[in-house]
């Protein structure tokens, strides 16, 4: 066996030696005893004068060579083994909470649900529009084409401050409002608190609408219907289609209910056969109010551009407890008033 | 308004089962609510009988054994517990198999030990009326076995529909069969006033009738009857009064009812006899006059009320309620039958005033067409006519007469496309309209229509008759497109994004958002112990509030914020983290001085850990929150210490962001947390609206150093007068510009540095854009601090 044989052999010997050194104290045997002072490695390269000139400087190469790798393996292992012993002693219990906790809050479900029904009108290309809670009766209804003698103004239906003044009961003036700081085209929902007298499961004295305005030059019936529809898909999945009602509203003209196909059910009807209690197993759920801008709402700010030969436009208005009881199961309105952590939390935090 | 099929189907009958065309009519704006089945399921197995013989029960005193001819070979036996059966009688029987408007179904029985084979009806149970006493004794009845159905309308469908309030003309049978014509276009029958035997000539009876106030009252027409018999209504007529909800009375009582039912015009009838000077005037109330109605209440008359009045003063309440005193009686045999047109403002104030809502105020406030009065008038005397053997006199009483004919409106069929999104052909137009019972003319483009008289309220533009076209023709059929959304831009304002900010950032910290009531009680004030001539007790006050503890609108988020974390910690909540985003509102001169509030409360301990203390609501805890949402407005926060009363004495402050006030935050005072119940708690508002409109729109870059800052720390003591931010301004003025960040990191009180004092301990960072600073260089800012800081009553710390 020649020397730079007998180097490698000993350089795969030593490799394995270290990579089978156990603790510590085992891989300082092992590096005393291939690289020691007495070992062989050191002893071949002290005799190199006694091999032949053309062989030296060959032999030297390789056993340096072959010593550097050694000492790098043996301190790699010395690392791993000084590491091992560390873990040991400072283990975790991975399993506890982490520390300090951080739980998260929650919005609100009717914040929650009124800022995905804002986020659908604001990629349709409609802006948020506000306006006060204490309104006029010029606004809350003279303007809104709402008879003197109409029911919804008695005291038995409107909160009132004094005579011009009540709590509006619909967000419509903030449409009105909007229609005088702005000429069309006009494309503004109105999402907000309004206030009626009656207290029960299904009524309370306050709740929030969002009502929608569009007006431009060419907006038409089947303008609304495409737009709740895509407001229907968004919020209550892709398979919804909308259905349009004749119905009676004074701001509107014609006027329509509009139903969203069931997402609870099959025409109605559950995979069981049982009728589906979400829409009593019509397949449809009402779930808001629209139509055509009636040219008397647009007589009142025909001074701001409003002519409704040139223009016309589509009104809508729903209530967010509705929307967000329809979605999400809640089965009584004054849940969401009564501010119970044990409501508020199940709705994440988002 | 309910309307049984059967009887709709006798003027309109399309080919479609009940629920097909509820659904039909839903479709086109007659929406249905409910649909259901009145009386017996089918009419199989009812039948009319001859009561042929009958016998004492052998083991049953108030039974009897009758032998009842039901048109078969041999006779049934029945057994009776009626005391008025009696042979002879023909009677209604529902035999063995019959099932009954209780849903139960008939079978051979024994009843004490004797068969029976069906039984003999009462009126109740033929949901004829109340009356269970004894059996329905038929007169004139046809031949034993005729099925039952012929006489008596036994059961039939009923759809109730919601009638919207600007079609009255759709509270009545006839005016829903137009509608189901329109829609089906199954043939119209001709309407039940076709045929009309009273006349216009004659003066009536000589009867004079006075209208004081045509305003209230545009249309007082009547006829005089003689020779009337009160008496019991056919059964065919209380059948279909109980289908639609009514309570048979008497004949006339009840053709009052029937013709309302069918026509839509409600009609009184007086007792002509009891009017007391044989005529009427029709005028509002006087002070102090009252009125007996026929139910038996008492009411004060007053200017706003509109009374019929006799000579001896109001003997009715105009289209609300009859008189006692005119009542029609069981004497009676002269009738006053009066159809009038009332001003539908006006009976709907006065019905809510009296609570006194009838099926005739109903129909009134909606405000009915004057041309429905003689309609009524029509079919009233043909009934009575022939069921209360009453004689018409010669004449019609007409006050105020039809009104103008409804003027024609121009329909473009440019503007029908123009506004629905689709086109709709001009022959289907004429079509719809003519069906709804517009008169139609012109052509190419431009239709001239007239409505019918009882749609003249309702339809006066073109875009009405738009819209009776498009609900015909169907909206189902529509296309859905989206709007032209001409320079449409959809956007959040920066307002309306920093409210979002803000609230996301507390809801990210662990708060939860509570949705507060706007109402709050009076008492409000005093419990947060604002001072008598505090601001806040400007509040808004609400004239008709649910609840005298609900009448005020909320002058700050703290009430609603306290009684949602009382609420939690009766629920077991631990600890409360809560916040508000909503409006505030004050009291002003115009609307109410409203802002947008943002409001937080810690109460009880924050979240426990296990290896720390939990947080502690304390001042501190909520600042951090205020520093936070703040932080996302990008505006600079600052405290001014100020005790406010509903907050712990020196432990307050008012929330200044860019020196401008916010709000306050403080500890709440322990008299205030005692009131709602609570431990330590602390909590801030402020207005979003004044934070918004500080906050920048955008940001813009400021160019930062790579260089090294140096470091130093500085360690003082001061008396506890003097404020943390001041030893910071103090700092910050006497460094110069080469003083980048100062940041508190220790606050020492205790024995060592002496009572009445306070040790800081701040981090310094000093940098300069173009070079490094040398130690050196610090000499003369450490000295200018060291200085200031001294007069101040700083000492350095060694
Ligand atoms: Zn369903």
């Amino acid at each position: 066996m020649s020397t730079l044989d007998r180097i490698a052999a000993l350089e795969s010997e030593a490799t394995a030696a270290i990579a089978a050194s156990a603790s510590v104290d085992a891989l300082a045997q092992t590096r005393l005893r291939y690289l020691g002072r007495k070992s062989e490695l050191p002893l071949l390269l002290r005799a190199i004068s006694q091999l032949p000139p053309e062989e030296r400087a060959a032999v030297g190469a390789a056993a340096n060579r072959t010593r550097q790798t050694l000492e790098a393996l043996v301190s790699a292992r010395e690392g791993d083994l000084a590491s091992g012993a560390i873990s040991a002693a400072e283990a975790l219990d991975v399993t506890l909470p982490g520390s300090p906790p951080l739980p998260n809050g929650h919005l609100h479900l009717i914040t929650q649900t009124r800022r995905e029904i804002e986020d659908v009108f604001l990629g349709l290309g409609f802006q948020i529009a506000e306006g006060p809670e204490v309104e006029l009766v010029e606004y809350n209804f003279d303007a809104l084409n709402t008879d003197a003698t109409h029911p919804s103004r008695a005291r038995s239906d409107t909160f009132y401050i004094d005579d011009e003044t009540v709590l509006r009961v619909h967000t419509s003036p903030v449409q009105v409002r909007a229609m005088i700081a702005q000429p069309p085209p006009l494309y503004v929902i109105a999402p907000g608190r309004v206030f009626r007298p009656d207290n029960d499961a299904t009524h309370a004295p306050q709740f929030h609408q969002i009502e929608g305005l569009a007006v431009d030059e060419g907006v038409t019936l089947a303008d609304l219907k495409g737009t709740l529809l895509a407001f229907a898909r968004q919020i209550f999945g892709d398979q919804r289609e909308v259905l349009l009602r004749p119905h009676f509203f004074p701001f509107t003209e014609p006027s329509v209910e509009v139903d969203v196909s069931c997402f609870n059910c099959q025409a109605g009807y559950l995979r069981d056969g049982s009728r589906c209690p979400l829409c009593k197993g019509s397949g449809w759920l009402e779930v808001l109010g629209a139509g055509m801008v009636d040219p008397n709402v647009f007589a009142y700010v025909a001074e701001h551009g409003y002519d409704p030969e040139r223009v016309t436009g589509f009104a809508f208005g729903m209530g967010i407890e509705r929307i967000a009881m329809l979605r999400h199961g809640v089965p009584d309105l004054r849940l969401y008033f009564d501010n119970d952590l044990r409501f508020l939390g199940q709705f994440g935090a988002r | 308004m309910l309307v049984p099929t059967r009887w709709l189907r006798t003027y309109c009958d399309p080919p479609l089962e009940t629920v097909a065309l509820a659904a039909r009519l839903t479709l086109t704006g007659t929406k249905d609510e409910r649909t259901y089945h009145h009386g017996a399921k089918t009419p199989d197995h009812f039948v009319v009988g001859v009561v042929r013989d009958v016998q004492p029960h052998p083991n049953a005193d108030r039974l009897r054994v009758c032998i009842v001819d039901v048109g078969e070979t041999d006779p049934v036996t029945i057994v009776c517990g009626a005391p008025n059966v009696a042979a002879g009688q023909s009677v209604a029987v529902a035999l063995p198999g019959a099932e009954l408007a209780d849903g139960r179904t008939l079978t051979v029985a024994k009843l004490r030990g004797v068969e029976s084979n069906g039984m003999i009806l009462s009126e109740q149970e033929l949901a004829l009326g109340a009356d269970h006493s004894g059996i329905l004794v038929l007169s004139d009845a046809p031949a034993p076995g005729t099925p039952l159905d012929q006489l008596i309308p036994l059961g039939s469908d009923v759809i109730e529909f919601e009638i919207t309030p600007n079609r009255p003309d759709c509270l009545c049978i006839y005016g829903i069969a137009r509608e189901v014509h329109a829609s089906t276009n199954a043939p119209l029958a001709t309407p039940p006033w076709a045929q009309d035997p009273g006349s216009f000539d004659g003066d009536a009876g000589a009867v004079k009738i006075s209208v004081d106030c045509p305003d209230l009252c545009p249309r007082f027409t009547a006829r005089v009857f003689e020779d009337v018999t009160i008496g019991p209504s056919p059964l065919w007529l209380k059948a279909r009064l109980v289908a639609a909800g009514m309570r048979p009375i008497s004949n006339v009582v009840d053709i009052t009812n029937y013709v309302m039912l069918v026509t839509g015009q409600p009609l009184h009838a007086f007792d002509l006899d009891q009017i007391a000077g044989g005529e009427l005037t029709v005028r509002r109330g006087r002070p102090g006059e009252t009125i007996e109605t026929l139910d038996g209440h008492t009411h004060n008359a007053g200017e706003d009320l509109l009374v019929i009045c006799d000579a001896d003063g109001p003997t009715s309440i105009a289209g609300i309620m009859g008189g006692a005193r005119s009542e029609v009686s069981a004497q009676t045999t002269r009738v006053l039958l009066e159809a009038a047109t009332w001003n539908g403002a006006n009976i709907q104030r006065t019905a809510l005033r009296l609570g006194l809502r009838s099926e005739a105020s109903a129909r009134f406030e909606k405000g009915l067409s004057p041309g429905q009065t003689l309609e009524a008038l029509a079919v009233a005397t043909s009934l009575l006519l022939e069921h209360a053997g009453a004689r018409v006199l010669p004449g019609t009483i007409d006050v105020g007469g039809p009104g103008p004919e409804p003027a024609p409106i121009t329909l473009r069929s440019a503007q029908i496309s123009r506004l629905l999104g689709t086109e709709i052909p001009e022959v289907r137009c004429v079509e719809i309209l003519t069906s709804l019972g517009f008169a139609v003319d012109g052509d190419a483009d431009v239709l001239s229509v007239t409505p019918p008289h009882f749609r003249r309220g309702d339809v006066t533009r073109e875009v009405d008759l738009i819209e009776e076209v498009a609900r015909m023709d169907g909206l189902d059929r529509l296309p859905a497109t989206l709007p032209p959304r001409n320079g449409a831009a959809g956007r959040l304002t920066p307002p309306q994004q920093l409210r979002r900010r803000a609230e996301d950032a507390l809801a990210a910290r662990g708060l939860s958002e509570i949705v507060g009531w706007s109402f709050t009680d009076p008492a409000l004030p005093d419990r947060l112990r604002y001072e008598a001539d505090s601001p806040l007790r400007n509040v808004v006050t609400i004239e008709n509030p649910l609840s005298q503890s609900l009448s005020i609108l909320r002058p700050t988020l703290l009430g609603s914020l306290l009684d949602a974390a009382r609420a939690n910690f009766a629920h077991g909540a631990r600890g409360v983290r809560l916040f508000e985003s909503g409006t505030v509102y004050r009291a002003a001169d115009i609307l109410a001085d409203e802002h947008h509030g943002l409001g937080a409360l810690l109460s009880g301990p924050g979240g426990e850990s296990w290896r720390g203390d939990p947080a502690a609501s304390d001042f501190y805890a909520a600042k951090a929150l205020l520093e936070a949402v703040v932080g996302v407005a990008g505006v600079e926060l600052s405290l001014v210490g100020e005790n406010l009363p509903w907050f712990h004495p020196g432990r307050a402050a008012i929330v200044m962001a860019n020196n401008t006030r916010i709000g306050l935050i403080g500890e709440v005072h322990p008299q205030v947390t005692a009131a709602w119940d609570l431990e330590l708690t602390s909590a801030w508002t402020i207005n979003l609206d004044i934070l918004a409109g500080l906050a920048p729109e955008v940001i813009h870059f400021t160019a930062f150093s790579g260089l090294p800052p140096l470091r130093e720390d500085l360690a003082i003591v001061v008396p506890a007068s003097v404020t943390a931010a001041e030893v910071i301004e103090t700092i910050r003025r006497a460094a110069g510009p080469s003083l980048e960040s100062i940041e508190l990191f220790d606050v020492y009180i205790g024995d060592q540095i002496g009572e009445g004092n306070v040790s800081l301990a701040l981090h310094l960072e000093y940098r300069t854009a173009d070079r490094t600073l040398t130690t050196q260089e610090l000499d003369a800012p450490k000295a200018a601090i060291h200085q200031a800081l001294a007069q101040i009553g700083a000492t350095l710390r060694a």
